[in-house]
Formats: structure tokens, C-alpha cells, sequence
């Protein structure tokens, strides 16, 4: 048995519910569906599932963020677990994933669903009120809500900001990254907005925060992803395994708080990056096809550094023109339309399409020959990633 | 719309109230000096114990947004969030939000001064443009807002 955990186990499937905007549908029966899905692509039954691990649980949220509990779904599917868990807090969204590996590793479970659902746009009313405001901000977010520093597109602008001033780069540079996820959107089916969008197209856009535009924004959908994290010992009655080569989780001196990085792009994603690649000995170069958090633009571009597949400040650069980021170029970016086009399914959606890049099952958006695809969420003070391979 | 404001715990009220004095207060440490933001119970550098003091209530904008659409529990748009560097401690960030600046004012490097918005027994420190010593420091009251 190897000594990393995560190469004891293996994603052994993947499932998604609908996706799209105001389906009217509950969490649970979203995740339902997601989960069924993947258990089935597993070629398992829900008997066989024995652990269940949801990011981020339901905890205090604005509605319609974090989805069904992970006690609610194992009483909907009607499972019997020897793991459950899920917790927000953590190496960002892929924590999920990880602990399932943990419980896999450790000889607690053989086969582990993890799911993230959202149903953010049918979730919430328009002028909802944020639980955390309620008798008095207290914790982390009491530094910025206050002052107007109300949501996440915010606290990314100001990193944003800095990081043109620092670097020079230019908003003509970095409408490629949604111009380009945009185009890999149009060969998806899951994707919510598939129709072309042009640089002119994001520069006429309205401003949300400077720097951040309308197409900077990821788009709130409802939806749900699910995945099996299955003992590695399985390997020969999965049929369309995915390996885990390497996952990246730690956080080096980092604060965790939005506003205290030094440098522009000094996430937690840089900490998450470099443990990852110190956990194997493939390179950048290496890989195939990358899905990494767009959240927002910004987030996309500090995400490229951090897994250094180019270096500090040269993000902007590197995307300009989108010929090395789409699929055909050298490193194809978001192909399943990320989250910029595909919809906000916080971090699973990339996820879900990494998998099926190196299963060779992406269809008009597949990159020929894919056998190492890297995942990297979060923002911020989350930051996770894992590097997944053709089995 | 009112804004969000924090609740005053233990851990925080003495830098939510401080505005009543006039002055920024944060928590320095007692052996080496350093400031310890957000207030945690020991210095990070050295663990030493650390005890509310004044801090000179002048910095720099490390970064800014000028923030557009209204979300729930904004003040009237256009306002500008600005991320503060404090002179006396530069890696200590200090989210807030400009007064009299106009948007087309802000730009990183700015230099800014302390400037109280009361609401109630709390007091934001905002931060406005540094004209100099008879620069805009000082209370505002929160009937803007």
C-alpha cells in the first residue's frame, strides 16, 4: 500500500442533476439525482455506498449556497455509513473529496459519495438578508461588511485591482478568459450560456466592483455534482475509473482572512499548489487539460500561477488572445464552460468535467488524448487541488 | 436599506467603541511591539500578550473598488471599498470604505487619515483623502447612510 493517502482511492463515478436557472426544484431532490447518477455510473447500489461526505454542510448561508445536509441525504437515500461528514472550513470545495479519501485511506469505507449542491437562484428572494448580519456581524466577515464589502466579488475586486496596478495587465487582456470558456461553453450540454460573447462584448459590459464587470462573474444556477471516492482495491470492477495522483491541501502561514495577502495573487491556492506538486513527480507540463475556480476571472488567472503554469503577474499574458486556453491550444482551460458560462456549481462542476476529459467521455469538447487533468478551487483563504489521472 | 454592523463582543469592542475618543486603538503587543489585527488573544510573532493601544490613524490604499451594483445592505452606490495599509504597520489591512472621495479620486497609493461614521455606540473607521494636518480626520455622524 502506498504512503499517500489519496492513492489509495479512486473516483469511480461521477453524476450530475439538470442545471440551469430557477429549475423550482428542492436541494434535496436535486442532489438525488446527482447522487443516483453517480452511484450508478460506479456500477454500484446504494447498499454498497458506506460513507457520505457534503461540502459545506448547512451552515449559516444566504439561501440556497450550501444545499442538503449530509444527514439529509443519507436519510433520502436511505444509506448506512460508517463515515459522514461535511464542514465549510477547510482547503476549500475539493476538502470534500479529500476526506472521502481520508476515510477510504484509512480503511473506514470502500465507497464514498461526495456531493456539492447549490440552488442559488431559486433559493433566493432579491432582497435577502444575510444571516450573518442578524443581532450584529460577529467573526471574519465583521471586518468587511460594514463597510459595503458585501460579497465575495468584492473582496476579489480589491485583489484585482492591485494586481493590474502591480503587473500592468489590462482588462483588453483578461476578457479572453470568458471569451474563450464562453466558446468551450457552446460545445457543452450542461453549460447555461452557450450564445458567443466578444472582448468588445465584456468591455461594454456594466461594472459590478472595478475592475470586475459583469462577465468577470460567474453566474448562479441551481444544480447538483456528485462523485464516488472508491477504494483503489476496487479498481478492477470500476469501469470507468479516474486515479487520484496527488491532492494539495495545506495552507502555509496564511490568513485566513480576504484582505490580509501581501501580494495580489498570494491565496491559499499558492500554499494548496505547491504541496500538490511536492506530492508527485509530474510537472505543469504534464498536464492535459486544466479546470480551475472562475468564480471570477480574477480568480481563474491567480489559479494559473499558483499551479505555476506561468509565473507571477503573467496570468493576463498568458490567456491575451486565448490561443493557449482553448482547446487545441496548449494547456484547454474550463472545457466544460467553467463557471463563467457553465454556472456557479461552486468548484464540482470542474471537477465533474475533469473526470470526464480523462475518462475521454467529453464529447465535442474532448481534448485528444487527455491523461492528466488538474483541478484547483477557491478564493481567498480556500484553496484546494487535486491532480486526476486515466486510469 | 441599513447597513450591516458588527456586534460588540469582548474580543472586539474596544476597537468598535474607540471612535468615541477620537483615536484608532488595536491591540500591540506587549514585548515586540508588533499590532495583532483582527484581535486575537496573543501576538502572532511572538506570543507575547498583547493589550489595546493607539495606533497612528494615517495609511496608504493598498487596493480599492468602486463598487456599482446594489446589493442588499450596501450604502448608495457608487461607493468606494478600500483596502488600507496602516504607515505605522504596513502588513496590517484595514478594510473600509472612503469618505469624501469621489470614485474617480481613488487610486492605490492614496494617502488616507481616520475618519469616524457613528452608528450608535459603534464607531466605522473610515478613511478620507489626507489634505493634511488640517485634513479631513474627524466624526461624521451616520445620516448619510
Amino acid at each position: 500500500m502506498t504512503a499517500q493517502y489519496e492513492r489509495r482511492s479512486v473516483i469511480s463515478g461521477v453524476g450530475i442533476s439538470a442545471v440551469g436557472r430557477r429549475l423550482g426544484r428542492s436541494e434535496l431532490d436535486l442532489t438525488v439525482e446527482a447522487c443516483r447518477a453517480a452511484i450508478g455510473d460506479a456500477g454500484l447500489s446504494a447498499a454498497e455506498i458506506d460513507g457520505i461526505v457534503a461540502w459545506p454542510g448547512e451552515a449559516p448561508a444566504p439561501p440556497g449556497f450550501a444545499g442538503p445536509s449530509a444527514w439529509r441525504t443519507l436519510d433520502a437515500l436511505g444509506l448506512s455509513v460508517s463515515w459522514h461528514s461535511a464542514c465549510g472550513e477547510g482547503p476549500g470545495q475539493l476538502a470534500a473529496v479529500m476526506t472521502a479519501a481520508m476515510a477510504v485511506g484509512a480503511g473506514l469505507c470502500r465507497h464514498v459519495l461526495v456531493y456539492r449542491t447549490v440552488a442559488e437562484t431559486s433559493g433566493q428572494p432579491e432582497e435577502a438578508s444575510h444571516p450573518a448580519d442578524a443581532g450584529g456581524v460577529t467573526g471574519a466577515l465583521q471586518w468587511l461588511r460594514p463597510f459595503g464589502s458585501l460579497s465575495p466579488v468584492h473582496w476579489v475586486a480589491l485583489m484585482a485591482q492591485r494586481y493590474l496596478h502591480d503587473y500592468g495587465a489590462t482588462r483588453e487582456q483578461i476578457a479572453w478568459l470568458p471569451v474563450t470558456i464562453r466558446a468551450h461553453a457552446a460545445r457543452s450540454p450542461h453549460a447555461v450560456y452557450r450564445a458567443p460573447i466578444t472582448v468588445q462584448d465584456y468591455l461594454a459590459a456594466r461594472m459590478i466592483a472595478s475592475p470586475l464587470g459583469l462577465y468577470d462573474c460567474d453566474v448562479p444556477v441551481d444544480g447538483s455534482v456528485a462523485v464516488i471516492v472508491s477504494t483503489a482495491g476496487a479498481l478492477a470492477d470500476i469501469p470507468r475509473p479516474v486515479t487520484i495522483l496527488a491532492a494539495g491541501s495545506a495552507m502555509a502561514r496564511g490568513r485566513s482572512y480576504w484582505d490580509q495577502f501581501s501580494h495580489a495573487t498570494d491565496m491559499a491556492a499558492h500554499d494548496a499548489a505547491r504541496h500538490m506538486w511536492s506530492r508527485t513527480d509530474l510537472k505543469p507540463a504534464d498536464v492535459d487539460v486544466a479546470q480551475v475556480y472562475d468564480g471570477f476571472s480574477f480568480t481563474a488567472l491567480a489559479w494559473l500561477e499558483a499551479l505555476g503554469f506561468c509565473g507571477p503577474g503573467e496570468a493576463a499574458g498568458f490567456v491575451a488572445g486565448g490561443t493557449r486556453i482553448r482547446i487545441g491550444g496548449e494547456l484547454p482551460l474550463n472545457t466544460g464552460g467553467g463557471q463563467l458560462s457553465g454556472g456557479r456549481l461552486g468548484g464540482f462542476g470542474l471537477l465533474y468535467e475533469a473526470c470526464l476529459q480523462v475518462r475521454r467521455q467529453a464529447e465535442a469538447r474532448q481534448v485528444p488524448g487527455a491523461q492528466v487533468a488538474v483541478v484547483g478551487t477557491g478564493a481567498g483563504p480556500l484553496g484546494g487541488c487535486l491532480l486526476l489521472g486515466r486510469a | 436599506m441599513t447597513i450591516p454592523l458588527p456586534r460588540l463582543t469582548p474580543e472586539s469592542e474596544f476597537y468598535w467603541r474607540a471612535g468615541e475618543e477620537g483615536g484608532l486603538l488595536m491591540l500591540r503587543c506587549a514585548g515586540c511591539g508588533r499590532i495583532t489585527h483582527p484581535p486575537s488573544p496573543a501576538c502572532r510573532e511572538c506570543g507575547a500578550s498583547v493589550v489595546p493601544g493607539p495606533v497612528r490613524p494615517s495609511g496608504t490604499v493598498y487596493s480599492f473598488t468602486v463598487c456599482s451594483h446594489p446589493f442588499p445592505g450596501c450604502p448608495p452606490v457608487p461607493y468606494v471599498v478600500a483596502i488600507v495599509a496602516l504607515d505605522e504597520q504596513p502588513d496590517v489591512h484595514l478594510t473600509t470604505r472612503l469618505t469624501n472621495c469621489h470614485p474617480e479620486a481613488a487610486r492605490i497609493g492614496l494617502s488616507v487619515r481616520v475618519a469616524f461614521e457613528r452608528h450608535g455606540n459603534v464607531y466605522l473607521p473610515l478613511f478620507a483623502p489626507d489634505d493634511g494636518p488640517a485634513g479631513a480626520s474627524g466624526e461624521t455622524d451616520d445620516s448619510a447612510v
